[in-house]
């Protein structure tokens, strides 16, 4: 193999300043070898990612006919609580009276839910500070003074329509993608409309 | 640290003088690998499979740990956890967990190439005794930890390999029967075996990983042995590891892992027995039982011994199959030539040769079928076995007569084309001629 025009002129006795031969194989066996350890980490690293069976959990189907105005229920998905409730027509008109310049994270009812189904309000039962499952959803819980959640952890308070007022939470409850399959059975996890 | 014209650690890097003197850890490591280990310079390949060894141990407990992260130690989760969970749905888990199943074989091919390596060049004898008696510990502590880490999938050829190994103190009387029940927890294999199987099969690395350092260290007492048993005298007949040997390393573990890469794709389950893809069952056994490869030379002698005599034949196996690697502790004294070197031992030689022979033979017997002429098969070469280290070695060790040994390394290595060239006994340079010989 003819290396670099450096080993045909610099004498063989000279120890050569600049590139050898011997360098190439050095620098070409250690990279190669460098090249393939850092390869052989990644089955290491991405086995820690979320299996295929935790994968196949991602969508829950839920019956809301039981669900009356003023209840709500608890569901699991993808083994976290999400919150189905039914909100009143009083609930409803407290949480649209809010004006957005009160808001930590402003958003509107209706953004927060499906149109015509407003009544409706889904989200993930994850206070959004660090994780602890709020209070509220059950009859007789502590639902806070915004008459929606009560985080039990660290204090956070949501509204009817689970946005954030008042604690060290930064988010509202995050709403998870769904779609109504039919009047009365939701699908969470679901990418519909 | 073994000789005086070892180079001293000198530190180039103000950050590592300054660790140096607080923690000298680089130095012990470039004491240990690096440049301040002198190496003789004649090493053949044969001493490229220690650091192999200790390679794979370093695979087995990287892919080991990782799958621990997904495997289930319960009875009616285990065998799941590894076939549905790990081969089918976590990331990247079929191949850690061939890796982990083939790294194994590996470990043992490339540990039995290094204690046959030891074996021919005398590498047991004085000053390097303990050396010998602690890489025994940690083969034994290997057989331990496979054979603890193939009961862990929880399949057909786990359960009755666990049944069958705990089996074998149930041999001893009357103690025999509550030792394996003790170390069962039940009278079966099951949760509780099981569970403690795991934990121990996850210890017992990180402890052959600790045997592993008092076995170098050890060695470096002395230095390496070399493939003609003469000591080291002086400079010239050493180099540095770094960069020589870990060259030499280098490259040749590149080829191992290369092999082992086309076994762990191509042919993952090529040295695994199919029915350990049924679930353990209680209630009936594989119709051909047998354990891994690596354990089959042991499991033929243990089978070899068919008659009662005296003591029952069972338990006549088991002491012979232990007897088989304990007498290897006192290989340093059945065998007294004062030559190390198998290369300078003609007789010595031969026996070696028949001794491997020997070893395959049990091996083939042990992983076989049975019938009436591999029982008669492995019971002869069980025989010759014992009979080459206790009667064999001894003998020939007094009555031979060794080959003249070159006076030093550096002249066996040095001793050019004019010798290599000579006939043989005529060599113009009277002591290198054993060298010249022996080629």
């Amino acid at each position: 193999m003819a290396t670099k025009a450096g080993s045909a002129e610099v004498p063989q006795s000279a120890d050569a300043e600049g590139l050898r031969r011997r360098d190439y194989l050095k620098v070409g066996a250690v990279a190669f070898a460098g090249v393939g350890g850092v390869v052989a980490i990644a089955p290491l690293l991405v086995q820690m990612a979320p299996s295929a069976d935790v994968l196949a959990l991602s969508t829950t189907e839920v019956d809301i006919s039981k669900v009356q105005p003023g209840q709500g229920i608890k569901v699991s998905w993808r083994k976290q609580p999400v919150f189905v409730r039914n909100l009143t027509p009083k609930e409803i008109a407290e949480a649209n009276a809010v004006p957005m310049s009160q808001l930590r994270d402003p958003q509107s009812l209706a953004q927060r839910t499906k149109p015509g189904k407003q009544n409706w309000l889904i989200t993930l039962g994850v206070c959004t500070h660090l994780g602890c499952v709020p209070l509220g959803i059950g009859e007789g819980e502590n639902r806070g003074p915004y008459g929606g959640y009560f985080c039990p952890c660290h204090g956070s308070m949501y509204d009817t329509a689970a946005r954030i007022r008042q604690g060290p939470a930064p988010k509202n409850l995050e709403v998870p993608d769904y779609e109504f399959t039919s009047p009365t059975l939701v699908t969470i996890g679901a990418k519909g409309k | 640290m073994s000789f005086s014209w070892a180079r001293p650690y000198e530190p180039k890097h103000p950050l590592m003088r300054w660790i140096d003197e607080r923690l000298p850890l680089p130095r012990v490591v470039y004491g240990a690998i690096g440049g301040g280990y002198p190496v003789p310079r004649n090493l053949n390949y044969w001493w490229n499979f220690g650091v192999l060894a200790g390679i794979f141990l370093t695979i087995q407990i990287i892919t080991g740990i990782v799958l621990a992260m997904h495997y289930a130690s319960t009875a009616g989760g285990a065998f799941n956890s590894v076939n549905q969970l790990i081969m089918r749905d976590v990331n990247a888990g079929w191949l850690l967990r061939y890796a982990h199943m083939n790294g194994a074989s590996f470990f043992f091919i490339v540990t039995y190439i290094h204690i046959f390596r030891g074996l021919y060049y005398g590498s047991y004898k004085a000053p390097r005794e303990l050396v010998w008696m602690l890489g025994l510990v940690i083969y034994l502590l290997m057989m331990a930890t496979a054979f603890m880490g193939y009961v862990l999938p929880w399949g057909q050829m786990s359960y009755w390999g666990a049944q069958v190994i705990t089996g074998f103190f149930s041999a001893f009387p009357l103690v025999g029967e509550p030792i394996r029940i003790w170390l069962l927890g039940g009278y079966a294999p099951d949760q509780a075996a099981l569970t403690r199987f795991f934990s121990l099969h996850y210890l017992l690395p990180f402890i052959i990983a600790a045997v592993v350092i008092l076995h170098i260290w050890a060695l470096h007492i002395p230095g390496s042995s070399n493939p003609t048993g003469v000591d080291v005298k002086d400079e010239k007949d050493t180099l540095p590891f770094h960069p020589f040997y870990t060259a030499k390393d280098g490259w040749f573990a590149g080829g191992v892992l290369l092999v082992y890469a086309i076994v762990t794709y191509f042919a993952p389950n090529y040295l695994g027995h199919p029915d350990n893809y049924i679930p353990a069952n209680a209630l009936a056994t594989p119709a051909h039982i047998v354990p891994e490869w690596y354990f089959w030379p042991f499991y033929a002698i243990l089978r070899s011994f068919t008659v009662d005599f005296i003591l029952e034949a069972k338990l006549w196996g088991v002491l012979a199959m232990f007897g088989s690697i304990l007498l290897l502790f006192f290989l340093p004294w059945l065998d007294r030539s004062p030559v190390r070197s198998g290369a300078y031992r003609p007789v010595f030689k031969r026996f070696f040769w028949l001794l491997v022979i020997d070893v395959l033979i049990l091996g083939y017997v042990g992983g076989a079928p049975l019938n009436w002429w591999r029982t008669a098969l492995g019971q002869i070469a069980a025989a010759y076995y014992f009979l080459h280290f206790l009667v064999i070695l001894p003998l020939v060790s007094a009555f031979e007569t060794p080959l003249p040994l070159p006076r030093s390394i550096s002249e066996s290595v040095l001793h050019g084309e004019e010798a290599e060239a000579a006939p043989v006994g005529s060599s113009p340079r009277g002591g290198s001629t054993a060298a010249a010989v022996v080629q």
